[in-house]
């Protein structure tokens, strides 16, 4: 397994590889490393167990797995639980951005409401944010649009607006805005106040520079941290399956009620979380590389399996400073 | 027409006994300057003198909390109204700093944006410039910097003194009246201080108003018309560079230049 590491960039054409040639490019065979393929050998045999005591074991039902996999009542399930988190994330991400910048605004008040908003719902389980939603009627039979203690324009029953979706949205949503707004206020911070300076001493305003300068900035920061919440609320959305609200998972409790495959069809609706967290998990390196604009170390690396590609440079260089150094190795080669 | 005239005369800086201190620590204590339309004030002084605290006064980086400071014959901060003073609001503020250029000793370009996009950041959105216009001004003030060919790159691309050039075309399109400097040459390798002192020599030569913090004493002594000594948060001594730099009459300039110069 010898391997000569390969450079990035084209070789001067002049070099030759005869090694007393200070002009030459190092050729020198690279470091070993036995060990890796020792643990990748004894990783590979607890693999092929594992994939024989679940393959091979009729108790698993695979048969009824997959025939539920792409069952009408699955994927309905699977399109509402997108649904859901897509929304919940929405306003979870709006709404955090928005709390973090009040969070840290020069108004004690607008600050104080943020950081008050932020305990109250951190303080509470999201089951019971979603049941209180829920049974808001139980509260405030009536919904009015009027005078603050005065007249009513407009009255509606709360049972008919708060639907279950529209519940599971607000408990959801409004909950996921208190962690985002943490998230978003850790990317703020995270800026150089340098930064903050050459954009005020340029003049601007707070909010456009918030959004201009800083933000943009941050997001490398947020985005990772986000990419977990997002994918975490994948599944914390199957919580709304208490109120009766036919996602993926409560989809797959309906089938096994009345079928009693309770096992094959959990794993089923597991599958598709599994399938869509990996999509999810993809996303979020292409969000991270387009925010890793102008940054001389991306923060995701290419390649899944990098065991061989230890003799790649860590600081991947941007383009232009790839083909600087080409220059700089023709100008030593050639000068 | 009298206004005008009398534009013309009053200094472009003026302050009168201006103190800020930083919690207990008193940084200024009582700094009166003055300087003129179209010339070179240069700051020098040991670290922690107070030099770079009273550069952020003048464009309420800083906020001072005695005396008076005036740029272009209007109060920093305030508004004067029949004998009592109103606290600006961030939007006024922010108004009078679109007139005041800065240059940072650390540069605080944009990273996520290009040098070209870094110069016209500004103009587009505070001042709500046409893109058109501003595009062409971007161009040209980065070709009289001598960074023509690096518009498309990003600031982690380009040198420290590339870097600090960019930054010093980014504060020029906002077409300034003014321009502060802190230090800008301190955080370069030595072999780049002289591209960032000759575009700023260039911008005097044009005839704009400076205010250098710094400590290149070759620069001050060339271009500077008015040399300033500080130490303690006051102005020990105060004149033209070739007095200030050259027949110190105080013991701690003269102590001070020895030990730069040395």
């Amino acid at each position: 397994m010898t391997q000569t590491p390969t450079p990035d960039w084209p070789l001067p054409t002049s070099s030759s590889s005869t090694s007393g040639d200070p002009n030459s490019a190092i050729r020198a065979v690279g470091v070993r490393h036995p060990g890796r393929w020792v643990v990748a050998a004894i990783l590979a045999v607890v693999a092929a167990m594992a994939v024989h005591a679940v393959a091979f074991n009729s108790r698993f039902g695979w048969n009824v797995v997959f025939h539920y996999f792409g069952s009408r009542e699955i994927l309905t399930g699977l399109l509402r639980t997108l649904e859901l988190t897509s929304i919940a994330m929405g306003i979870g991400i709006s709404l955090g951005t928005v709390l973090a910048v009040m969070r840290l605004s020069p108004n004690p008040i607008v600050a104080n409401a943020a950081r008050l908003y932020v305990w109250f719902f951190r303080a509470t389980p999201v089951l019971v944010q979603i049941l209180l939603w829920f049974n808001l009627a139980a509260l405030f039979p009536k919904l009015s649009i009027g005078i603050p203690f005065g007249a009513r324009f407009a009255t509606a029953s709360v049972n008919s607006v708060i639907s279950p979706f529209a519940a599971a949205i607000l408990g959801l949503g409004l909950n996921e805005g208190a962690y985002m707004s943490e998230i978003v206020r850790a990317g703020v911070l995270s800026v150089d106040h340098g930064q903050v300076e050459a954009a005020q001493a340029l003049g601007m305003r707070r909010i456009l520079l918030m959004r201009r300068i800083v933000l943009p900035q941050a997001m490398r920061i947020i985005v990772p941290p986000t990419g977990n919440e997002t994918i975490s609320m994948l599944k914390t959305s199957s919580l709304v399956s208490v109120i009766a609200l036919p996602e993926l998972l409560y989809s797959a409790e309906i089938i096994y009620s009345r079928t009693y495959q309770t096992i094959p069809l959990l794993i089923t609706a597991s599958i598709w979380y599994a399938i869509v967290t990996t999509v999810l998990t993809f996303g979020q390196a292409s969000v991270e590389r387009h925010f890793a604009k102008g940054q001389a170390r991306p923060s995701v690396r290419r390649g899944l399996f990098p065991l061989r590609a230890s003799a790649r440079t860590k600081l991947d260089p941007l383009p232009n400073e790839r083909v600087q150094m080409t220059n700089n190795i023709r100008d030593i080669a050639g000068g | 027409m009298d206004r005008i005239v009398e534009d013309l005369t009053t200094p472009m800086v003026s302050a009168k006994g201006v103190r800020k201190h930083f919690g207990s620590l008193p940084v200024l204590r009582g700094i009166d300057l003055e300087v003129d339309r179209g010339t070179v004030m240069c700051l020098l002084g040991p670290s922690g003198s107070g030099k770079s605290t009273f550069l952020r006064c003048i464009n309420h980086l800083e906020k001072i909390d005695a005396g008076s400071l005036r740029v272009d014959g209007d109060l920093v901060g305030y508004r004067e109204s029949k004998g009592t003073l109103y606290e600006l609001r961030d939007r006024e503020v922010c108004a009078k700093r679109m007139d005041i250029g800065m240059v940072f000793q650390s540069f605080n370009l944009f990273p996520h944006m290009t040098a070209l996009e870094n110069v016209m950041e500004a103009p587009i959105r505070v001042r709500k410039e046409p893109e058109a216009l501003v595009s062409e001004r971007a161009m040209s003030l980065l070709a009289r910097v001598g960074l023509a060919s690096k518009v498309k790159s990003y600031p982690k691309q380009l040198s420290g003194g590339q870097q600090q050039r960019v930054a010093i075309a980014r504060a020029l399109a906002m077409q300034p009246k003014l321009m502060l400097f802190d230090e800008p040459t301190s955080a370069l390798d030595p072999e780049l201080v002289g591209e960032v002192l000759d575009v700023m020599r260039d911008l005097a030569t044009d005839g704009m108003t400076m205010i250098v913090v710094t400590h290149e004493m070759g620069f001050a002594r060339e271009v500077a018309d008015q040399a300033v000594f500080m130490d303690e948060g006051v102005v020990i001594e105060a004149g033209p560079p070739r007095s200030v730099l050259g027949a110190p009459s105080h013991p701690r300039t003269k102590e001070f230049l020895a030990k730069v110069l040395s």
